[in-house]
């Protein structure tokens, strides 16, 4: 019997000498093409339209347009693990010099990219490893942003003793992230229902839901605003959640979850085939997505010190939209650079005034048509890989 | 594997199964019976129903009326989840492989069903998590080196030869640990030297695994090569069952055939 296998094995080998000569020809661009005429062949090839082909039809109209095309992965990036490591602790250390040496300028704005990048792996979850479309991230953020706020201003001091904010701070982030996370339970159950443009209508008349709401509950100042906020949120504090986010995200992603919607964004009857249950991976990702939101929401909250409904509109989601399109779909190391590079960008075009909000939508629609997967899209530098 | 029900017993009993689409009834009074390590061919012309009837015995469609017993276990009602973790797993008429991910992508995402760590332990991939991807990962490349694709194993699945996409999508199935496997023209798309190679393959697969199999095939050879029981469909019904031999001889059979070859 083994004998036989070893034959197999030489056979198959000799086979394989040419495809895979083949393969290198074609390398890149051409795979994807020659995948999909593979399918249209299929389709076309079962006309009796059998099931297969009828669901395969169907997902790939929901299938949304923005899916791009990709070349196989390169590990070009290389970095060990032992420096990575290296790299974090700098990092925490320069956290604590920055704001001693540079401006106050330059410290609110690299805060403002670690809630950023925050947001941007958070979407990055559901837009780019789920293959969803969300655009209601911003009201999980309203939500962590609210939620911590009100425990921050109304409930800590009706605590009689004093407690230093070094304990209570990230507390009340994560209490906001828990708020958010049981807000996106309900989204997640509409998802297992609809999906591709469907879901996206839902998660925008979503945000509108949280938008309004907030704007008529007098407790939170309406639409005047929640004053009064305390600046707890320091560079030492962002940057330790930026790398829990990413720590968490990363172990998410390799793990049998991660790939279950890896698995669900190719093809949902193939994965619900190889036994991923969808919804729990599905509920899964909505919850850690929408509860790191609400951990940069508080943690916005706290560096702003004055949020208002109006702050979590449409336009938010939108920003959050252009960085993982920018930086690059289903990557880590993406959406740290998307929210990288768009911080910088907005800060440099502040010149502009009213035309900056002209030159953001020109850009997405330059990378729409240049670089539809983003900087990074489908690629991670090796910090971000596990090794097996 | 671990589970031996006694000798005679099938493992899958159908019994008058149902499906319309609409009006346009599919699947009529459909029954059978699958025994242990059996392996039953499933033969008909085009549009006889045949995929439909995978469809119905992995969850991806329910059916109108009828049972579905798996090891006496009523799985009509179930999910297509539900029903690989119950230990049926199938291929696609239609290749449905993760295209873009790689070969090895493929065959771990179906090895994530043995995996056991809690959804906590995976965020802070625990020493338990860490060992259990390691082994998956392991075992994942074994099998590849079983179907012998392991030098693609690093290709993305949507690359590879339409010979070794069909064998990817078996040993990803396989890949599940099932104890019934469906597949829907394996060699469907191949030529003469890959489909004995298949045939062969399979054959050690249904020794070393010990699995069933349900087998859709429009080649009489392969089919001869792997099972000794036939079923055949047209227009939904069973209009025959029994060896090959037996069923080339039999006028309805004869006549489904020719009749479509005339239409
Ligand atoms: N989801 C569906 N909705 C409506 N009709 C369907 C659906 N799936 C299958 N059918 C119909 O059921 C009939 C049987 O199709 P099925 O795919 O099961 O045939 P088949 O025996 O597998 O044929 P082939 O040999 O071409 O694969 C066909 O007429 C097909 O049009
Ligand atoms: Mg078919």
């Amino acid at each position: 019997m083994i004998r036989l296998l070893d034959e197999f094995r030489c056979h198959f080998a000799m086979l394989r000498k040419h495809t895979i000569g083949l393969t290198r020809i074609f390398h890149t661009d051409h795979l994807r093409r020659s995948g999909s005429q593979m399918d249209t062949a299929l389709i076309s090839k079962s006309s009796s339209g059998s099931m297969d082909s009828y669901s395969r039809r169907q997902t790939s109209s929901l299938a949304l347009p923005h899916q791009p095309s990709r070349p196989p992965r390169h590990d070009q990036y290389e970095i060990s693990g032992l420096t990575s490591f290296y790299l974090v602790v700098l990092g925490g250390c320069s956290s604590f010099v920055i704001p001693e040496l540079c401006s106050n300028y330059i410290t609110c704005i690299l805060i403002t990219l670690a809630i950023n990048a925050i947001l941007c792996v958070s979407l990055n979850l559901i837009n780019g490893y789920m293959g969803e479309f969300s655009v209601g991230h911003a009201a999980f953020m309203a939500i962590g942003a609210y939620g911590s706020a009100i425990i921050t201003v109304k409930i800590l001091p009706l605590i009689p003793f004093s407690l230093s904010s070094f304990l209570t701070f990230p507390l009340m982030v994560v209490a906001g992230g828990l708020l958010a996370a049981l807000v996106g339970i309900p989204l997640a159950l509409l998802s297992f229902k609809t999906r591709g443009d469907y879901l996206a209508i839902i998660t925008l008349a979503f945000l509108m839901i949280v938008k309004s709401a907030l704007e008529n509950i007098s407790y939170v100042g309406g639409p005047r605003g929640f004053l009064g906020i305390p600046p707890l949120t320091t560079l030492p504090w962002v940057y330790f959640w930026a790398v829990v986010t990413f720590w968490i995200m990363r172990h998410f992603i390799h793990s049998k979850w991660g790939r279950s919607i890896i698995a669900i964004r190719e093809d949902e009857i193939a994965a619900e085939a190889m036994g991923v249950s969808t919804r729990s991976a599905k509920m899964m990702t909505f919850v850690i997505s929408s509860f790191f939101a609400g951990i940069a929401g508080g943690l916005f909250a706290h560096q702003i010190q004055f949020i208002n409904p109006s702050s979590f509109d449409i336009l938010r989601s939108t920003n959050i939209l252009v960085m993982v399109y920018l930086g690059g779909v289903a990557s880590l190391s993406g959406s740290l650079v998307g929210a990288g590079v768009f911080t910088i960008l907005y800060q440099i075009l502040q010149p502009l005034g009213v035309w900056r909000m002209v030159t953001m939508p020109l850009l997405l629609v330059l990378l729409m048509i240049f670089r539809p997967r983003g900087i990074m899209g489908y690629q991670e530098w090796s910090c971000f890989k596990l090794k097996e | 594997m671990d589970f031996t029900p006694e000798k005679q017993s099938p493992i899958l009993e159908v019994s008058l199964l149902n499906k319309n689409f609409g009006g346009m009834r599919t699947i009529i009074d459909l029954s059978f019976e699958l025994a242990p390590k059996e392996c039953l061919g499933i033969i008909g012309p085009n549009g006889a129903g045949k995929t439909t009837l995978f469809n119905l015995l992995s969850g991806i469609i329910r059916p109108s009326s009828g049972k579905i017993l798996w090891f006496h276990q009523e799985i009509q009602k179930k999910s297509s989840s539900e029903i690989v973790h119950l230990g049926i797993a199938r291929t696609f008429q239609n290749i449905r492989l993760f295209k873009q991910l790689s070969v090895l992508e493929n065959i771990r995402i179906a090895y994530d069903i043995h995996l056991t760590y809690t959804p906590l332990q995976a965020l802070l991939r625990t020493a338990l998590t860490r060992e259990e991807e390691k082994k998956s990962a392991q075992a994942a490349m074994e099998l590849l080196d079983v179907f012998s694709i392991t030098s693609l194993a690093h290709q993305p699945a949507g690359s590879l030869s339409y010979g070794d996409q069909r064998r990817l999508e078996i040993a990803r199935a396989l890949a599940l640990h099932p104890r019934l496997l469906l597949l829907d023209e394996p060699a469907a798309g191949m030529n003469e030297s890959e489909m004995y190679q298949l045939v062969e393959l399979l054959q050690w697969i249904q020794k070393k695994f010990h699995v069933s199999m349900l087998l859709i095939e429009h080649h009489m050879a392969f089919i001869n090569g792997l099972c000794d029981r036939t079923l055949v469909l047209d227009f939904g019904t069973l209009i025959a069952q029994g060896t090959l031999e037996e069923i080339r001889h039999d006028r309805r059979v004869i006549e489904a055939y020719l009749g479509e070859a005339v239409t």
